[in-house]
């Protein structure tokens, strides 16, 4: 049945809605875009990134805002109830993701002229992977689809494999060449950061999963 | 909270029931085209301050008013306001649907030939079917004007109502709890109703519903004990009150 006489509700709900699908889109270009700091070490990208992150906070808030503000004055209830709770966890995930990436771009700016490393290239590939998650998990929302949610956060396999892999070669490069500690170090940050970008995409799963099932539990991912 | 003037202005208002003092130093801006929600338990002066904006208690032998009600900068309460006329601009919609005993037309037609509103029938029916489509009745009775309102079901009656009052073209409509005798398929109709008539009128609606209040108005005024504890955008109200009694009244700890 559509909620033809809950007009009001579904139009705060819808921009609501709308606010999210912005929020995920600036999150999604800052994550892009640190790693095209980073790759190219763009230190006037990176700075715009980190300069960029409190419209990503004040956006997280204002959702929230609007969501609180509905609860408290519309008594949603059932599938509604769960989809606003939802968005109130989507939009604090999102912004954390928002930080990783400003994470990297202040990285980026520490290692300023330092020459790139060969273990770099792996980097690139866990963001590329972390960003389609993102993606899908919007569309998996739009769609209310909780089976894609689930192949979503079996992606994060993929990304803990390829950090594991950085990681070691790291330590292997810091063993053998003391003098490489500091670029490294820098690095493993970088790729700690998309680890845990990624992670926050399978809490996102977690929530959509509930949103459409009422189901709520950890995904291991 | 708004760059238009305010429709009403209420200035250090008292009113007294005889001796008792019911109302105390009441202080308050009414926005145009926003739903105001005025709320309290009962006894609070809710209802009297309602009856106060279009002298709706001079019927009421033994009240007293003191203060200023000022309509759009003029005080309703000067000499020389003619009372019909306050009431014509400033109509009012009951707890109970109040249709009068006649057809769904003439209930409509009964303000505009009063008032003297429409000089022809063309311009009368106009009016009249123009009313009912912002009642959001129009459809459900096009064909049925002649009937006797009485037949509509309390929903109808009610909306039937807020037509009769918007044929009269207020500026301001007062709901004395408009939705309390209804179900509640036909409170969200008025409800929703209400959201739609905003865009052309100021309202000010009494309700015992705190999720009333909460769902339908821009702002909301908590009464306790004769006095005005909390005025505030509603989402304000609803999600951080700054006085410990709206907190206590609208987390059901008091009231």
């Amino acid at each position: 049945m559509t909620s033809s006489l809950r007009l009001t509700f579904d139009r705060e709900f819808e921009e609501a809605r709308q606010n999210l699908y912005q929020l995920a889109d600036m999150v999604g270009a800052a994550i892009d875009q640190s790693l095209k700091a980073l790759v190219d070490r763009d230190l006037k990208l990176a700075e715009e990134i980190i300069g960029n992150d409190e419209e990503i906070n004040k956006l997280r808030f204002k959702i929230e805002e609007a969501c609180l503000a509905l609860i408290a004055t519309q008594q949603p209830a059932a599938s509604d109830l769960r989809e606003i709770f939802a968005i109130i966890h989507l939009v604090v995930e999102m912004e954390r993701m928002g930080d990783y990436a400003a994470g990297i771009a202040k990285t980026t700016i520490m290692m300023k002229e330092e020459p790139l490393l060969k273990t770099f290239k792996k980097i690139p590939r866990m963001g590329e992977i972390s960003r389609e998650m993102l993606a899908d998990s919007i569309q998996a929302f739009k769609q209310h689809n909780a089976d894609w949610a689930r192949e979503i956060a079996a992606r994060d396999n993929e990304i803990d494999d390829l950090y594991q892999s950085i990681f070691h070669k790291l330590i292997k490069i810091m063993a053998k060449e003391p003098e490489m500690i500091t670029r490294c170090t820098y690095l493993m940050w970088c790729a700690h950061n998309l680890e845990r970008i990624a992670d926050r995409v399978t809490n996102i799963a977690e929530q959509i999963i509930f949103m459409t099932t009422g189901d709520m539990r950890e995904l291991q991912g | 909270m708004n760059d238009q003037p305010p429709v009403f202005q209420i200035r250090d208002l008292d009113f007294y029931y005889g001796p008792s003092l019911a109302l105390n130093q009441i202080n308050m801006d009414i926005q145009k085209s926003k739903v105001t929600a005025l709320i309290g338990p009962s006894g609070c002066g809710k209802s009297t301050f309602l009856r106060c904006l279009n002298r709706m208690n001079d019927t009421i032998p033994g009240t007293r008013v003191v203060g200023e009600i000022l309509l759009e900068g003029k005080d309703i309460y000067a000499a020389d306001v003619d009372l019909p006329h306050l009431r014509q601009r400033v109509g009012m919609v009951y707890q109970k649907p109040n249709p009068f005993p006649q057809s769904i037309y003439d209930n409509v037609a009964f303000g505009p030939r009063v008032v003297g509103i429409a000089n022809k029938r063309t311009e009368l029916e106009q009016i009249i079917e123009q009313s009912l489509r912002q009642a959001s009745l129009w459809d459900e009775v096009k064909d049925d004007l002649n009937d006797n309102a009485l037949g509509l079901s309390l929903g109808q009656q009610q909306r039937l109502c807020i037509a009769r009052l918007l044929a009269v073209r207020p500026d301001v409509i007062l709901m004395d709890e408009p939705a309390s005798a209804l179900d509640p398929i036909a409170t969200l109709h008025i409800e929703e109703l209400i959201a739609q008539l905003k865009e052309l009128y100021t309202i000010v609606i009494v309700t015992h519903n705190m999720q009333q209040a909460g769902r339908v108005s821009d702002y909301t005024g908590l009464f306790w004990l004769g006095e005005l504890v909390e005025f505030s955008p509603t989402n304000r109200m609803f999600t951080r009150p700054e006085n410990q009694i709206s907190e206590d009244y609208i987390t059901g700890r008091m009231g």
